[in-house]
């Protein structure tokens, strides 16, 4: 034996052996660890699925009652036919941790701060968020009331959970999802609890906008005084369309909020100065535009004389997607739709008898109290002249290659203390501030989406729905017997004008909330004389509805005015229309915005460039579609002019302050031309009108357009660069630049990275017409064709026909293509 | 002879212990290692049918799977890793790993005993 080269030989060996598997940096971030992951037999090749792939397979589980055969469409969409109940949400959990496993779990672990453990120190500001915000504590009080009071959602839930374990059992570690092997973790046991947090992160994405709007409007407040916030963040929106029609008579209000006495002193208040104690950032607030479309055409307005529904919920555009298509028949009922992989049950859908979908609410149901602690050991605060105490509540999060951090979370009465001296962020201003959330109750939603996908009238509908506590949403209803429906349904306070806003005190029960608006006077209209029923995020109700709706910037007007116009006074309506109207790209704000800036305009006064740029966007046929210019042109101009008018106004401020909403310079705009707001309040020698502001405007965003130009990137499509993102962010992992148009205050919603996550469409004739799709595919496997194999269609547009039939026609279906059986295991 | 058995007996021993990929993905390392001891061949040739055996094993295997999958994987990974989105690249880089580890086990263990 050669002892000198055998050594050196096998340190090198065992060296490179080393380095290969552990994850080195690679700009920035951390690579796989790259003998693993490049390994054929054990690394990503064992992702990249063949083209022709053959679906069928049989798979023996002990856990199930009987046999349950599912038929997969040529689109991948799984057909499940069970013979109880249990069964089938025991194969839909199998199903969606077959194809969707990844997402699900790294989902839950965002949602309840865990992301440190996976991705290191680096992301400990987002887990601590979630952690104080009560996340984890939320999905534990559902937990317990479902499991003390509520067997059948127990049972479904744990028979989801069980097929999703079966699937993680039989699971090879060669054929992990290609993002474990990337980011080099595994994945753990599912339970019940993660299928809460799934559905906390949902109130979080839909309801969570005011964790962060709180802060800003109270700082905004003190900043402007609130006379100026006042008239600056009004709630009056002159054009509304509400939900239920302007005029329509409401009952009296069984509760009537009593403002505090002191209100007007202590919380409407004037500025205020505090020092800014340790900060961290949070992770980026949910999407202002998170929100939706819905309606339903009663018989009256259609060819067949027959209800079609549509609903197109907007959120994030992420790949894998949050939606999963899924048929699930049983001996109790048959239904199909969208479902979210971490959850049994079919969200937005129809089933044998009705179609149901739904639009974000928008109303506030999160708020903050500010605590004053009796000293630094936070275990006693001041409410209601006497020393009241917390309890704390221990929270660990690990962190990967790190030490454990701890969070001590001082629990009030209001709910958990989220901002403390041991927790601030740039919006929170040294405040001690304990969150109220309406999803930190026990919540029953599972159970909302169970019967509807049972529902066979508009009694199920509405006892299905009387469920539903948060987010609040918009149901709409279509039944095949005729009927059509909205109501906006959720846990709402009865709040008195402007409470909950702001900040409010922490130390006297007047700001309590004063109680919860009774079902039967949420807002519902039922069969609606004009034929249809719709919404779009805007105020339920108008003014006349005896409760306070929450801020205007919580409410975008122009959609559901859109929506209402393409509806009114149509007959003879067919789901190929509809499909029309849910892609459709007019844009009813610039309608109503551009010829009021055009009286402000003084064109001789303009730069030639500058009256170029008007002259195109003059002559733009007020349609977002993916080649024109002159929304583009229109887009910048209305910004420029925004920041012109309002930018001295916000300027100065040592915390970033938001805009006001867009509609509130439009309606200025067509009350008077008298506009006080609109001098720069920085000169002192001189008053600037409207007019020079526009000018301003319009000369500011004449520069950018030019250098749009000379990028080539002045059409709509270029300038809005469309994206439908993997949640990892990874670019190759996502769609980029889609060919798309729509945008904000349009029916088709579709934004930079937010738009239409399904669109559906349900035309409620004997045998059910249904088309839909969302901007992703079946398979959260990057290396499957069927994982973003709906993308283009949907940025075309187009629609797929939904296979919803029963297993004997839908087994000899043309578009059938695989069988997968599931037969019980003999023990 | 020896040498080409020893190409083959890499290839397929790592072939075999890589069908279930519960043992990690480095253990050809400790077969090969074996194979030189227990078929002596110079250090050169053994670092040559190592390198060969499991190289050409992951080429074929990653060229095979990528031609199956139409390089929908490859060319995401091959701009993920800094390859500039090529497939041939990437199955290349693949080789690379595997050749040069196998390459070294089977030098190591050839300098276990002298070849006969």
């Amino acid at each position: 034996m050669r002892i000198v080269p055998f050594l050196l030989s096998a340190t090198v060996t065992a060296a490179l052996v080393f380095t290969l598997n552990i994850q080195l940096k690679l700009g920035g971030t951390k690579a796989p660890r790259l003998g693993y992951f490049l390994s054929p037999q054990h690394g990503f090749w064992k992702n990249a699925e063949k083209l022709n792939t053959n679906f069928d397979a049989t798979i023996l589980a002990n856990d199930l009652k009987g046999d349950v055969d599912v038929y997969m469409d040529d689109r991948l969409v799984p057909h499940i036919y069970a013979d109880n109940d249990e069964d089938a949400y025991y194969v839909q959990g199998y199903l969606h941790a077959k194809y969707r496993l990844w997402q699900m779990d790294f989902q839950t672990r965002v949602a309840a701060g865990r992301l440190s453990e996976i991705a290191g120190a680096d992301k400990l500001s987002i887990d601590r968020f979630f952690r104080r915000l009560g996340m984890v504590y939320g999905a534990e009080q559902t937990e317990a009331f479902i499991n003390e009071n509520n067997p059948v959602m127990k049972a479904t839930v744990d028979a989801y959970t069980a097929g999703v374990n079966a699937y993680l059992k039989q699971l090879a570690p060669e054929d992990l999802p290609f993002e474990y092997k990337l980011m080099n973790f595994e994945p753990e046991s599912w339970t019940p609890k993660k299928t809460y947090l799934f559905l906390m992160f949902m109130s979080y994405d839909l309801t969570g906008r005011s964790a962060s709007a709180d802060l800003q409007l109270t700082n905004t407040r003190d900043y402007l005084g609130y006379d100026l916030f006042d008239q600056l963040y009004t709630n009056q929106q002159d054009s509304l369309d509400p939900i239920i029609p302007i005029g329509t008579a409401y009952a009296e209000p069984s509760i009537v909020p009593v403002k505090p006495m002191s209100s007007d002193m202590v919380y409407l208040k004037k500025t205020q100065q505090v020092d800014i104690a340790k900060v961290v950032e949070t992770p980026e607030a949910p999407d202002p535009n998170n929100g939706s479309n819905n309606w339903a055409v009663g018989g009256t307005m259609t060819k067949s004389g027959r209800p079609i529904l549509a609903s197109d919920p907007h959120l994030g555009l992420n790949l894998p997607s949050l939606w999963y298509e899924v048929q699930i028949t049983t001996p109790t009922h048959s239904t199909y739709g969208a479902s979210f992989p971490g959850s049994p049950a079919v969200i937005i859908g129809f089933n044998d008898s009705l179609a149901w979908g739904v639009t974000n609410a928008g109303r506030d149901v999160l708020d903050y109290y500010e605590l004053k602690f009796k000293d630094t050991t936070q275990n006693e605060y001041w409410y209601n002249g006497e020393w009241k105490s917390v309890t704390k509540r221990v929270e660990v999060i690990k962190v990967k290659d790190s030490a454990d951090v701890i969070e001590n979370i001082a629990m009030s009465h209001w709910g958990p203390v989220m901002f403390d001296a041991y927790y601030q962020n740039p919006q929170s201003n040294g405040k001690n501030l304990a969150v109220k959330w309406t999803a930190h109750n026990p919540s029953t939603g599972v159970e909302t989406f169970y019967q509807l996908n049972r529902a066979k009238n508009i009694g199920d509908y509405s006892k299905a729905i009387q469920l539903w506590k948060c987010p609040g949403q918009n149901f709409v209803v279509a039944t095949k017997t005729g009927d059509i429906a909205i109501k906006q349904q959720g846990d709402f306070i009865a709040r008195w004008e402007r409470q909950g806003d702001f900040i409010m005190p922490g130390t006297d029960s007047a700001y309590e909330w004063q109680g919860m608006i009774p079902f039967e006077e949420n807002p519902m209209i039922l069969n609606p004389e004009r034929g249809f029923v719709s919404s779009a995020n805007q105020k339920s109700t108008d003014a006349s509805y005896p409760y306070y709706l929450g801020t205007a910037s919580s409410f975008p007007l122009y959609r559901g005015i859109s929506v209402n116009q393409q509806l009114s006074g149509r007959t003879q309506l067919t789901a190929q229309d509809m499909q029309a109207l849910q892609t459709n790209n007019y844009n009813v704000f610039a309608q109503q915005a551009r010829p009021a800036l055009m009286k402000f305009v003084e064109m001789n006064k303009l730069s030639t460039e500058a009256q170029r740029m008007v002259g195109t966007m003059m002559q733009w046929n007020l349609y977002n579609d993916p080649s024109e210019k002159g929304i583009t042109i229109f887009k910048l101009i209305w910004d420029s002019v925004e920041n012109a008018v309002w930018g001295d106004e916000l300027a100065g401020a040592s915390i970033p302050l938001t805009k006001p909403e867009s509609f509130v310079l439009l309606e200025q705009m067509n009350r008077d031309t008298n506009f006080s707001v609109a001098d720069d309040i920085r000169t002192k020698d001189k008053i600037e009108s409207l007019k020079d502001r526009v000018l301003l405007g319009i000369e500011k965003a004449t520069l950018k357009c030019l250098e749009l130009e000379k990028e080539n990137k002045m059409s709509w499509q270029a300038f809005k660069a469309t994206r439908v993102l993997h949640l990892t962010k990874i670019p190759v992992l996502s769609r980029l630049n889609l060919p798309i148009g729509g945008g904000v205050n349009i029916i088709n919603a579709t934004g930079e990275n937010h738009g239409p996550s399904w669109r559906m469409i349900v035309h409620l004739t004997d045998e059910i017409e249904a088309y839909g799709l969302y901007p992703g595919g079946q398979s959260g496997n990057p290396g499957s064709p069927y994982y973003d194999s709906f993308v283009d269609y949907w940025a075309a547009g187009k629609y797929y026909r939904l296979l919803f039939l029963p297993k004997e026609k839908l087994k000899q279906h043309e578009r059938t293509k695989w069988h997968i059986q599931f037969k019980k295991a003999v023990a | 002879m020896k040498f080409i058995l020893s190409i083959l007996l890499v290839g397929l021993v790592t072939y075999a212990i890589g069908i279930y990929g519960t043992l990690p993905w480095w253990s050809f390392v400790v077969t090969n290692l074996i194979i030189a001891i227990a078929l002596p061949i110079k250090p050169l040739h053994s670092f040559i049918a190592g390198a060969l055996g499991v190289g050409a094993l992951w080429a074929g295997l990653a060229f095979g799977i990528d031609l199956a999958n139409n390089h929908i994987l490859s060319t995401k990974v091959a701009q993920i890793l800094p390859l500039g989105g090529s497939y041939i690249a990437l199955i290349i880089v693949t080789a690379f790993v595997g050749a040069l580890l196998g390459g070294l086990a089977s030098l190591t263990g050839s300098f276990v005993r002298k070849p006969e």
